[in-house]
């Protein structure tokens, strides 16, 4: 399959919008309430099948026979049982900004925009953290909300904003695609200055690129999507798509350590940046030179990644590029239970031979899929699909209750993709894997960016619903998945929820020692009183659960406030003092004061 | 009598602790009801029984797993294979021979569970059952929360040992309700009968030897079956916490080498969580009764073999009234463990190497099965004749029928408000109850001219002083196995009435005292000390034999007969120390070794019992009270242990034995005087000044 045709992303129109208008009320085109564009959404539609709306992704349009189904089943929920979400902000619930007079006045002087409507400052007030989004639908009383946004244009304006936050005693919130899901961007309740977000999406340009060196400079507002699309243009690509791509930012992806799916290939954010510049209260911090590895101390870009805008705001990022790989093609393979597959996993990953992205579904998740698969129109399709089926479960004996499906991602030249491939599900055989086709995989990434709108679906039906992942040693990811499983289903039962939760799981990461393990959690909260703390008690376990069976804190998503608590736990009370020191030193008036990490 | 600030202290939390005390001993009032399985057995065809089908549950729905198959997961495990190579590289020797000698040990080891076997014990010993005993009761509330926990987790049964009988009866039971049927750790004794012991291999027993120190290959194999059994939830795991047959009818202190072992699966991640069952069996009559008393008194136990099982065929011509079986509530290693000890220590060590337990992780332990020996205490079964047992071994002289029955009527409303699990007949006049335990326990008691006494062999021809002694003995220790089930009730008010007969120092420190002694004869959870005391205040306010106004403890005058009862009831503890002191101060030789301990003791106290002729302390004779006193002065560092050579040595602190031994005489004169109502018994203190007094020193004696 070639790589034009495997693009689920939505086209970019953010940039295109902002470029052309001075406010820069991103709400326009993206929920205000819910997960990405206002146009995308999920919905039952009049016969009772779900549906997707709008024009942006591969699955626009097409009716989902048995996402009814699956949904009702899986949760006890009914469709004739709504929750709706209020329609629209409230500005009373906002509580009204209170301004840093001076500040705003030489603000004002340097011409850089800035807002205080109510819309402006709730739209960057939260993340997708799911009592986050639960609040705005219920349009729940704000408690703290930026007092005002301001749009940077450039490195210069930054180094200006810090200059005068620090002078007025202002508290800056860099602010870049809004996707976290650590509560992150919460504004601190006890925090009595002016609360500034600094909105970075203007700063959206790719400075240069050097072909000779194969780096691009890049200013870090710039949104995942529009870099690659930028980069291809010019024949080139990041190769970093973490599942947020389309919102998250170069600056976020930095502060948070991010991963992208295709890390085999390309290598983690921390892989990818050569040189980073950040603006903090004590000025700016940037390396002297390009080179491609020092030994000058510790390394300095490591205290801004996964700093969560602690330190200063992250203005521009000198990262790799790679010329766009000639050939792309899925794969999937089915195996007879979790076990299978990740001892498969483990394989490849002891065999570094893993392709662009490999991922382990588990049995949940796979039936999940199912639910997603468009009405097939021709007979003949039908067909194969039932022949399919049975020659998996009936000739081959997979319990369906049990398989579970790998996702495959390969790139590169053609040849070298095939080769690469067979040599992938040589090694599947072995542990009893059978070869499932393009489609599922395909099918598999897309599930990836359409849950996050799944989510909004669930919530208008009484469902909840959040992901949290970690990483684990090899030995220990069949121990932690199931142990952390139980622990959900068992805390579910004592916190009084009514129905079964889905408690779900996939690896979606292979390391040399180990792996990326993803859960997804959701349950149908008709009947309690207090769903969100509920559901909050439930993670919180979960997350005890993980720590408890060799799991890290985080792999990906970044600590924010939502994980502080087990910061000691995790790095020692001496780390915690050693970042503690960091920012006393460059941050001694705690203006980047969002307590985010510490 | 005043308490000191120091206790005032604990008096101030006491009303708020008592509240607490009472909320946790209460819901075990709450006892399931018992239905009799052989009802069905004597109604019912035994082959038709042993015949039907089987299809247990099992975890989460696995398939069993073939004996053999089991042995390769062993053998091939990450941890067996780690200590193989080490072992290998210590030895110099090859791991492929070293890999062959784990297989030996593994076959030597491994259960053989077939459900042929099985069916044929399920048809004997109905046979057996019927004969033996009147009723096998069994709660069956218990058994369906037991089929519950097999489904949800790894299980863990943890019953009682008394006797041999124990692991046939459960899986019996187990076989009956349809249950999965347990694998269970056995002593290697039992190998030596050839026949039976792969009888009982193939109905799911395993056999690990007793001592097996250093081997760590042999730990390695061991503890892998053990685990891998757990971590599959292919059965329920059984074992013995107390590791060997109590042989006194008290529970024995746990042992905690194969409790470790099924937990650490749950601290590594490898479980989500391992279910403890307690598992109490009572018997009204033990088959081995007067066998354990000789045991006790030195007579070596016979070796197991099958023509000794078959001679015992002798015992199934008696009655051996009922059997209780109370499956306990399955206690959750994950709760317990909550807050307790932190999972995350095990990350950052390899989890197939082989570790020492953190502290952390052994004190729970430890902790854990304490709980679980109480537990099992808690579930025992008393029958009448145990309340009977205390009273007669407090007369041994004999008591009227007349005021034993009336003195049984009493102790069974203290026992009832003590909580103990009592099964007392319904609606059956009292006498008849004393009767029949009188009739079914005919060979250690006997009515004549209207008093009861205990019965002594009387073995023909003449007897030698010693020999009489020693008969007396069995009879005392046989009754005494009686009393011993009633303790766990009676013990912590007994050990507070004892402190409080003491004049001269404080009550609680008295009591702490007596604790820490007695610490290796009664299952007292290390730490539980204040909680104890607590508990015992409360027993003995709630019965009115104490008073707390304010800050103090004091006697009633109603509360007279309960304190010298349980004055009597300790007694022969207090005596049995006693004289334990007295001959390591006067008597223990320089270089006494810990073999020669016992029959020193045993020979010093007959000695100066022929010469008094009136000596009554019959129990210090039991290797078991002899064992525990040492210990307990061990524990107390009044003696320590030095070895040399091969021998270990005994050095006595005499001063710190002296002034043991003066507390617990001055409790004796003191229950002496209190007691004379009850237990008239003479104290061996009073006996031995008044021998002291006439210049007979004990070397004089010899």
């Amino acid at each position: 399959m070639g790589r034009s045709s495997v693009r689920v992303l939505a086209a970019a129109t953010i940039t295109m919008t902002l470029t052309s208008t001075v406010c820069f009320p991103r709400q326009e085109i993206m929920k205000w309430n819910g997960w990405g564009y206002s146009d995308s959404k999920f919905l039952f539609n009049k016969k009772g099948q779900a549906e997707f709306t709008g024009k942006r992704y591969s699955i626009l349009g097409m009716v989902l026979p048995s996402l009814q189904d699956w949904f009702e089943n899986t949760f006890g929920a009914s469709v004739n049982h709504k929750s709706p979400a209020t329609p629209a902000l409230n500005a009373s619930a906002v509580p009204p900004a209170s301004l840093n007079e001076a500040f705003v006045e030489d603000l004002k002087a340097t011409g850089i925009p800035f807002s205080h409507e109510a819309e402006d400052r709730v739209f960057r007030a939260h993340g997708h953290c799911l009592h986050e989004i639960f609040a705005l639908r219920e349009g729940k009383k704000f408690e703290r909300v930026p007092d005002m946004v301001v749009w940077p244009n450039c490195h210069n304006d930054v180094v200006k904003i810090v200059e005068l936050a620090c002078k007025h005693n202002v508290c800056l919130i860099p602010y870049g695609g809004g996707t976290s899901v650590t509560s992150a961007l919460e504004c601190p309740p006890e925090e009595t200055r002016c609360i500034v977000s600094l909105d970075t999406s203007q700063m959206n340009r790719i400075l240069w690129i050097d072909e000779k060196n194969l780096v691009a400079h890049v200013e870090a507002g710039i949104i995942g999507q529009d870099l690659e699309r930028l980069l291809n243009e010019s024949g080139y690509c990041t190769g970093h798509e973490p599942d947020s791509m389309e919102f998250s930012s170069l600056g976020g992806w930095v502060a948070t350590r991010a991963s992208g799916m295709k890390k085999n290939v390309y290598g983690n954010i921390e892989d990818l940046v050569i040189h980073i510049k950040v603006v903090t209260p004590r000025g700016v911090i940037e390396k002297s030179c390009q080179g491609p590895r020092m030994s000058t101390g510790p390394d300095i870009h490591h205290f801004i990644l996964g700093s969560e805008g602690t330190l200063g705001v992250v203005t521009e990022v000198t990262m790799k590029i790679r010329p766009i790989p000639e050939y792309q093609k899925y794969g999937s393979v089915v195996f007879p239970n979790f076990e299978a597959g990740v001892a498969c996993l483990r394989e490849v990953a002891k065999q570094r031979c893993a392709p662009a992205s490999i991922r382990l579904m588990d049995n949940e998740q796979f039936q999940f899929g199912h639910a997603l698969k468009p009405q097939v129109s021709s007979i003949f399709t039908n067909f194969v699909e039932g022949l399919k089926k049975f020659y998996i479960t009936k000739f081959k004996g997979f319990d369906p209750h049990q398989l579970v499906v790998a996702t495959l991602l390969f790139e590169g030249d053609r040849e070298r993709v095939l080769q690469h491939e067979k040599q992938v599900y040589d090694i599947a055989a072995t542990f009893g894997g059978l070869a499932a086709g393009e489609d599922n995989g395909q099918r598999g990434y897309i599930l990836t960016f359409v849950i996050a709108y799944l989510r909004d679906l669930g919530m208008d039906y009484y469902v909840v619903a959040e992901s949290f992942e970690t990483s684990v040693p090899w030995d220990r990811v069949l121990d932690l998945c199931r142990n952390v499983k139980e622990r959900i289903n068992r805390e579910c039962k004592e916190r009084g929820v009514q129905f079964q939760p889905l408690t779900s799981c996939r690896v979606t990461q292979t390391y040399d020692a180990g792996a990326c393990v993803y859960f997804y959690f959701a349950f149908n909260y008709r009947g309690l009183a207090d769903p969100v703390h509920t559901y909050e008690r439930v993670e919180h376990a979960a997350r005890e659960e993980i720590l408890a069976n060799g799991g890290s804190l985080s792999h990906h998503h970044g600590v924010g406030k939502l994980r502080k608590e087990w910061m000691k736990e995790s790095i020692s009370s001496l780390g915690v003092g050693m970042l503690q020191s960091v920012k006393d030193y460059v941050d001694p008036d705690n203006i980047f004061g969002n307590r985010n990490l510490l | 009598r005043e308490l000191s600030s120091e206790s005032n202290i604990y008096i101030y939390c006491f009303n708020i602790l008592v509240f607490v005390t009472l909320q946790q001993r209460d819901p075990m009032l709450k006892r399931d009801g018992f239905e009799d399985i052989l009802e069905e057995r004597r109604n019912s065809s035994d082959l038709k029984y042993a015949l039907r089908c089987y299809a247990p549950v099992l975890y989460k729905g696995v398939t069993p797993c073939k004996a053999n198959m089991l042995k390769n997961i062993v053998l091939q495990s990450d941890q067996l294979h780690y200590v193989i190579n080490q072992v290998s590289q210590e030895s110099g020797e090859a791991p492929d021979i070293i890999q062959e000698e784990a297989s030996v040990i593994l076959e030597e080891m491994a259960h053989r569970l077939q459900i042929s076997t099985v069916r044929f014990f399920a048809f004997a010993l109905s046979k057996a059952f019927k004969t033996l005993f009147q009723h096998v009761c069994v709660n069956e509330e218990g058994i369906q929360r037991l089929q519950q926990a097999i489904q949800e987790h790894p299980v863990v049964l943890l019953p009682s040992h008394r006797s041999y009988m124990d692991f046939l009866l459960m899986s019996y039971i187990l076989y009956t309700y349809d249950l999965a049927l347990p694998v269970i750790a056995a002593g290697m004794d039992f190998m030596g009968m050839k026949f039976v012991g792969e009888m009982l291999r193939m109905s799911g027993a395993f056999f690990i030897r007793r001592s097996f120190g250093g081997d760590k290959l042999y730990w390695a194999v061991f503890s892998e079956y053990v685990k891998t059994m757990l971590r599959n939830g292919f059965a329920p795991i059984e074992f013995f916490l107390e590791g060997t047959r109590s042989r006194t009818c008290k529970s024995l202190t746990p042992k905690l080498g194969l409790l470790n072992i099924v937990i650490e699966p749950f601290f590594k991640g490898e479980v989500f969580d391992v279910n403890l069952v307690p598992v109490s069996i009572s018997y009204e009559r033990i088959l081995e009764e007067s066998l354990y008393a000789r045991e006790l008194l030195g007579v070596p136990k016979p070796k197991e073999s099958t023509s000794g099982l078959l001679k015992a065929r002798r015992i199934l011509s008696e009655d051996y009234g009922s059997i209780h079986v109370y499956f306990g509530q399955p206690v959750s290693v994950r709760s317990l463990a909550q807050g307790k000890v932190n999972r995350s220590t095990y990350n950052l060590f390899p989890r197939h190497i082989p570790r020492k337990p953190m502290e952390e992780t052994q004190s729970f332990v430890n902790d854990t099965a304490y709980r679980i020996v109480r537990l099992q205490e808690d579930n025992m079964v008393l029958k009448p004749w145990v309340l009977m047992a205390s009273l007669l071994l407090q007369n041994l002289e004999g008591l009227e029928l007349s005021v034993l029955t009336e003195q049984t009527v009493w102790l069974r409303g203290l026992a009832l408000s003590y909580a103990a699990f009592l099964d007392w007949p319904d609606h059956a006049p009292t006498a008849k109850v004393v009767s029949s335990s009188l009739a079914l326990h005919r060979g250690l008691a006997c009515v004549s001219g209207g008093r009861v006494s205990l019965v002594v062999g009387e073995p023909l021809g003449p007897v030698t002083p010693e020999e009489a002694l020693f008969n007396r003995a069995v009879s005392v220790l046989s009754c005494a196995s009686y009393r011993n089930q009633v303790l766990h009730v009676f013990l912590r008010p007994a050990m507070l009435a004892v402190a409080m007969l003491h004049l001269s120092d404080e009550v609680y420190n008295c009591f702490s005292f007596l604790w820490d002694m007695f610490s290796n004869d009664f299952i007292l959870c290390p730490g539980d000390i204040v909680q104890d005391f607590e508990e015992a205040c409360y027993l003995l306010v709630k019965t009115g034999a104490v008073q707390m106004p304010q800050q103090d403890i004091v006697m009633t005058d109603i509360g007279q007969p309960t304190l010298s009862f349980f004055n009597g009831l300790l007694e022969p503890f207090l005596q049995g120390y006693q004289v334990v002191c007295r001959y390591l101060c006067e008597e223990a030789s320089e270089g006494l070794t810990e073999k020669q301990y016992i029959p020193a003791v045993r020979s010093f106290y007959s000695v100066l019992c022929v010469f008094t002729g009136n000596l009554r302390c019959y129990e210090v004779l039991s290797s078991d009270m002899q064992k525990n006193a040492l210990a307990a002065l061990l524990r107390m560092d009044a003696v320590r242990k030095v070895k040399v050579a091969d021998q270990v040595t005994l050095i006595v602190n005499k001063m710190a034995v002296n002034s043991i031994d003066d507390i617990l005489g001055k409790n004796r004169m003191i229950s002496h005087i209190n007691q004379t109502q009850i237990s008239p018994g003479l104290s061996l203190v009073a006996v031995a000044e008044d021998l002291y007094r006439d210049g007979l020193t004990p070397s004089y004696i010899r």
